[in-house]
């Protein structure tokens, strides 16, 4: 069965990095840089405004690169049968769909925190601030993935479900940003604390919700 | 393979709030090959899922006993990838396992990507993945579409191959399928 996983893990995280004609992990990244880019433009180059509030930018920006994957997560495997396969060979949704948040995360988490660095130099963010802003990533990121994964399963065969996956993570995204961001304005562990605790949350509850949507797709 | 066996008891299909059959019932055992046939939309690919259980019977039951393989018009192969790579996943999902490349002509397209292949050559790539499955219980949806006459005759042999070794195939489909010793059922005589 190990073995199995293994071979799961790296079919998504090859699928999803690589990624074909999806752009794989390059375009989020690209994404993020870009808007890390515009922002100094937008609002001026008043650097001390810029350090104050770069920090949720940055936030801002990972929230948003990390809902551009949404629509090739799970629909895909569905469509093509995948799904159907996997459980003729006992391998469980929820199996599946535990490999898959981490392959996303993979695929989106460590690329974004590496990005994170011209960001904040774009940015003019000191290297206190900085700390704060990748501890909270490393934090934020794996809720996002978990979050992400569900919700794609949950609008897998949806018309419009790409975009309609794209405006239900934000709402459900906000938990994670206001302690991720938060922890920047107190600079306290705290904000970080509950950032990580809600990502632990959405990972428990990933698996389950979004083996459950991906089996009611399939009626 | 031996053991292998699939019983299919006062079996009731519900498609959205239509019942599409009622009152099957099928014995199958080691060896045994049945086909299903009946028009578009007569509920013969749902039969299929219900005994794979990837779909919920609506009355009665449907048991198993053995590894079930299935193929469909879905062929859980990633389009973007080369065909080689394609199937070696499932190879090595399902142990490495001889699927019988050169017998079914894919030799020559392993480098292919999967997007690029015909549907015949898709179906073909779908077979050497049941192949390499090893599964007791072969569920055929369809298997001759978009196949050449060459193709149908080894599907035919195929099947004839997997149920001498004391397998079981179930398969839905329009077409004739030749095969000695295999029974038919007319899915109409059970329509709602």
């Amino acid at each position: 069965m190990s073995g199995r996983i293994i071979t799961l893990l790296k079919r998504d995280f090859t699928r999803l990095t690589l990624g074909g004609s999806g752009g794989g992990a390059v375009l989020p990244v690209l994404f993020f840089l870009s808007v890390a880019m515009l922002y100094p433009f937008a609002v001026g180059p008043d650097a001390p405004l810029l350090a104050r509030t770069g920090g949720g930018v940055i936030w801002v920006a990972a929230l948003l690169a990390a809902i551009l994957p949404l629509d090739r997560l799970v629909e895909p495997d569905i469509e093509m049968g995948m799904f159907d396969q996997w459980a003729l060979r006992g391998i469980s949704e929820e199996l599946v769909i535990a490999v898959r948040v981490l392959a996303h995360w993979l695929s989106f988490g460590p690329p974004l925190m590496l990005a994170a660095l011209p960001a904040a130099a774009l940015l003019g963010l000191d290297g206190a601030t900085l700390q704060i802003v990748e501890i909270g990533l490393l934090a934020g990121t794996p809720g996002l993935a978990a979050l992400g994964v569900t919700v794609a399963a949950l609008t897998a065969g949806l018309r419009g479900g790409a975009a309609l996956s794209g405006l239900l993570v934000i709402p459900m995204a906000v938990p994670i940003l206001i302690f991720g961001a938060g922890s920047l304005g107190t600079g306290g562990e705290s904000g970080l604390a509950l950032t990580g605790a809600a990502s632990l949350v959405l990972l428990a509850i990933a698996p389950f919700a979004g083996g459950a949507a991906v089996r009611a797709a399939r009626s | 393979m031996q053991g292998a066996s699939i019983a299919v008891t006062d079996l009731a299909c519900r498609r959205g709030d239509r019942v599409l059959f009622r009152g099957l019932s099928l014995r199958l055992q080691a060896g045994d090959a049945l086909q299903v046939t009946g028009s578009n939309g007569i509920g013969k690919s749902s039969l299929l899922r219900i005994v794979a259980g990837l779909a919920p019977a609506f009355a009665g039951t449907a048991e198993t006993s053995g590894t079930i393989g299935l193929v469909d018009e879905r062929h859980a192969l990633d389009p973007a990838l080369p065909l080689g790579r394609a199937l070696g996943f499932w190879q090595r999902m399902d142990g490495a396992a001889d699927n019988e490349l050169a017998r079914l002509g894919l030799s020559e397209l392993l480098d292919v990507p999967v997007r690029y292949l015909s549907t015949g050559q898709k179906k073909r790539a779908a077979l050497a993945r049941l192949i390499g499955q090893k599964a007791a219980v072969w569920l055929l949806d369809e298997p001759l579409n978009g196949l050449d006459v060459h193709a149908v005759e080894l599907t035919e042999t195929l099947v004839a191959e997997h149920c001498s070794a004391g397998g079981i195939t179930l398969i839905a489909s329009h077409q004739p399928f030749r095969l000695g010793h295999m029974r038919t059922i007319a899915l109409a005589e059970y329509a709602a």
